[in-house]
Parts: structure tokens; C-alpha cells; sequence
């Protein structure tokens, strides 16, 4: 589970679609991994608008890297700073979540990641 | 031919040794990539996109998303959503680039609203119809997906479904339930009338300025041959199927509306759009 896909799910479970609290949802005893990905600055260029940045900086203290600057880059600075461009690639393309769980602060459910990929089933007295 | 559709659920029917057959024949393997490419040509998509891929089982189509080269508006980035473990097992050892869920698309689309720039769903959706279990209906679990699909998209986005339907009736519940969630649909189909037909569902998704009609499905599949344009969004205004306003249905509609606009919305309850009396 890549921290990309992180920053745009929500809980699953159908009580917390009207609550603010189940995004994002929380990893916990996450094991990450580092991959080796080729940087894809147009995607990153058309994805940032849509990155909750607050929610990436929850993120990104909870898996122990240093805070984010309190605010988004801009589009433009993101075009004109390699490194800023690296930086953010870096977190949301090559950093995943190997094993752990994610946790909703709403409900509490937790969803099991295992070898990466998060199991989002639930029991259907749930849906 | 056969259908498991008709007697199995996903996650049986694609056991280990069934998602191994089927992830390895070269057969399926030609004809997922060329669905794949039909739907990307459908998609239409300029630049590198955020796509979802419904039933990516073991990445057949997905991994076509990652290696499209920039000359084709590529290379996308993806995340696959299947219930099949066993598909997902086969996609893991494949090292596709996507990121994968297991998960149920009949229980809904867990992303925040406007995620996705684009989905792809190939031989998958025709899954849905089939409900084996006393406390989940077809139409139930076809809404749900739908109704997440549809929030989840940016808008303007666009999604293309690949499916088989089992007949004219499956692929009627299936684009109508599609249109209810508030997407323009069209159905494209390659190669009619032969056994080798294959069904395409082209869904739009409304609102945002769009230069001339690209956001619209009519823009999408005008022209094309085979082409039905299905849109009910904008019946049910007049006549006899209107909702009367303040009434519960009109409520449940209203908040269904701003649902997939992602707005947060109360739970619909008993209560929901009960007459309050005056209290004196
Ligand atoms: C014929 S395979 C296609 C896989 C891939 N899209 C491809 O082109 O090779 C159909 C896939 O749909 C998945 N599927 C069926 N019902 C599903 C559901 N309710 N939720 C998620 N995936 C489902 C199956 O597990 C299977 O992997």
C-alpha cells in the first residue's frame, strides 16, 4: 500500500460515510518498504491539487519521517525544485506499507495490510 | 459455454490453480490486452492519470495502464481493487506496479470523492449480478458499486467497463443501475451479433467545464457504430415518476446527491423526513 493510495482512502464501513473522522485512516505497527520507482513528474504535477496536504503530513509524522512544511507546494514550485519533485515521489510512489493495519478513529475497524496489499472486506452487516 | 458467474462467487471460482490458468494462457492474455487498449482508446486519456482498475484480478489489463508510453498519454498510475486473494496472489508474484486492495466492489468504492481521474474495469462487473447469499441483492450491490464509482471520480472523469452480460436483461440492470448513480452511459459494442461480441459501458461523469462535449457520453460514442445512448438523468423531472418535494424519497435522493458530490451526510433512519410536530 503505497502512502499515495493512503491519502485517498477512506473507511468502508457505511456508518462512517457521514463522519469526517474516518479519513484518513491511521497505520499502525506499519512495516515500510522503500521501492526504487522512476519519477513520473506529470502525474505528480496533475495529482498534487488533488492531495490532502493534511492529511499527508498526519500521515507522514505517524510513519515517523520528518514533518512537512506546514503548506502544499505549488504546482509551479513543484515544476521549477527537482528536489521537492523527488522528495514528494519519494513519499507517496516509493514508500509502502508492507504489513501492519489501518485503523479508522471513528469506528475503530482495523484493516489488515499484508505483503501490501490492504484487505478491505468486511463483514456485511457492515455495508 | 458455461458461466461461473451463474453458480460461483469471484473469490471461489479464482482459486490458486484457477488464477494461475488463467493468468498464464496466451489466450487470455491477447484478448484482456486488446479490450484494455479499446478502453484506454474509449477513455481517451492525454497525460499520465490516476485510474482506478475494477476487478484487476492478476494484472492483466493494469499492467498495460503502467507501460504506456508518454507518445499515448502514459504512463498511468493505478489502483486495482479484486475480492480473488488468489488472483491478487498471482498479481503480487507478477510484481505488477499498481497498488492492490481486496476488496468487494459490491460493497462500494472506499475513496474519498474525486479521486480518480479515470476507472477501468475489464471482464469483471458481470460478477455483481450474481448475489449467493439471502442479505445482499443484485440491484443492492450494482447501486453500491455504482454509487462509489461515481463519487470517486473527479469531474469530467470517465470510466470504461468491459463486461458479459449474460443476456439483454443482465445488460440493462446493469447500465440502468449505472445511469441511477448519476453517470451519462452509452454501450459500445465490437463485433455485434457474433460470438465473439464484446460489451463496452462508457460512463461520464457530469459537471466541470468541458471543452466542446468531451465530457459528455453522447461525445464519447457519437458517430461510433453499435452505439446506444442510454440517459435517464433527465427524466423523472416531469410527469408522473416525480418525487414529491420534502417527501422521504425526495430527502433520500437529495442526500444520495450530495453523497456523490462527497458531502457528508446524516444516515438515512426512520426518522428520516418524519413530519415534526409544533411544540407549543
Ligand atoms: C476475468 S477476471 C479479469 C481480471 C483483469 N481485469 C483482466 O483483464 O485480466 C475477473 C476478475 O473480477 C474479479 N471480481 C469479480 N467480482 C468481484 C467483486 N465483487 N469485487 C472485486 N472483484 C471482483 C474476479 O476476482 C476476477 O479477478
Amino acid at each position: 500500500m503505497k502512502v499515495l493510495s493512503l491519502n485517498f482512502l477512506t473507511c468502508a464501513v457505511k456508518a462512517c460515510k457521514s463522519s469526517s473522522n474516518s479519513y484518513p485512516l491511521h497505520p499502525k505497527d506499519a512495516e515500510l518498504v522503500q521501492d526504487d520507482l522512476e519519477v513520473n513528474a506529470q502525474l505528480l504535477l496533475n495529482l498534487l491539487p488533488r492531495i490532502d496536504w493534511t492529511a499527508l503530513s498526519t500521515t507522514a509524522t505517524e510513519l515517523g519521517f520528518p514533518a512537512l512544511p506546514p503548506q502544499a507546494p505549488s504546482v509551479e514550485e513543484l515544476q521549477s525544485d527537482e528536489k521537492k519533485l523527488r522528495d514528494l515521489h519519494n513519499l507517496l510512489m516509493e514508500t509502502q506499507i508492507m504489513e501492519g493495519k489501518l485503523v479508522c478513529a471513528n469506528c475503530g475497524h482495523e484493516y489488515a495490510v499484508r505483503e501490501g496489499i490492504a484487505n478491505f472486506l468486511l463483514p456485511s452487516h457492515l455495508v | 459455454m458455461s458461466r461461473p458467474e451463474d453458480t460461483l462467487s469471484a473469490d471461489v471460482h479464482y482459486n490458486d490453480s484457477e488464477a494461475r490458468k488463467y493468468t498464464t494462457s496466451s489466450r487470455i492474455q491477447n484478448i484482456q490486452a486488446s479490450m484494455t487498449h479499446r478502453a484506454l482508446e474509449l477513455l481517451d486519456l492525454s497525460s499520465p492519470s490516476f485510474i482506478l482498475d475494477v476487478g484487476c484480478g492478476s494484472g492483466l489489463s493494469g499492467e498495460i495502464l503502467s507501460s504506456l508510453p508518454p507518445e499515448e498519454g502514459g504512463p498511468h498510475v493505478w489502483v486495482g481493487m479484486d475480492v480473488s486473494a488468489s488472483m491478487l496472489d498471482v498479481a503480487l508474484q507478477r510484481d505488477v506496479e499498481g497498488d492492490l486492495l481486496l476488496a468487494d466492489i459490491g460493497q462500494g468504492v472506499p475513496f474519498r470523492a474525486g479521486t480518480f481521474d479515470a476507472a477501468i474495469s475489464i471482464s469483471a462487473i458481470q460478477w455483481l449480478c450474481n448475489a449467493e447469499s439471502s442479505d445482499v441483492s443484485p440491484a443492492g450491490r450494482l447501486s453500491r458499486f455504482f454509487n462509489g464509482l461515481y463519487a470517486s471520480l473527479k469531474r469530467g472523469g470517465r470510466a470504461v467497463c468491459q463486461f458479459y452480460p449474460k443476456n439483454d436483461e443482465q445488460k440493462k440492470m446493469i447500465t440502468s443501475a449505472a445511469v441511477r448513480a448519476g453517470f451519462g452511459a452509452g454501450l459500445l459494442e465490437d463485433d455485434p451479433e457474433t460470438k465473439n461480441v464484446k460489451v463496452y459501458l462508457v460512463l461520464t461523469v457530469g459537471g466541470g467545464n468541458l471543452e466542446g462535449n468531451g465530457g459528455d457520453i453522447t461525445g464519447v460514442v457519437k458517430g461510433m457504430d453499435g452505439v446506444d445512448v442510454l440517459d435517464s438523468r433527465h427524466s423523472n423531472r416531469n410527469g408522473k415518476g416525480e418525487i414529491k418535494k420534502g417527501s422521504k424519497a425526495w430527502i433520500i435522493k437529495k442526500k444520495e446527491q450530495m453523497e456523490r458530490k462527497g458531502k457528508i451526510v446524516k444516515a438515512t433512519s426512520k426518522y428520516t423526513g418524519r413530519k415534526r410536530r409544533v411544540a407549543f
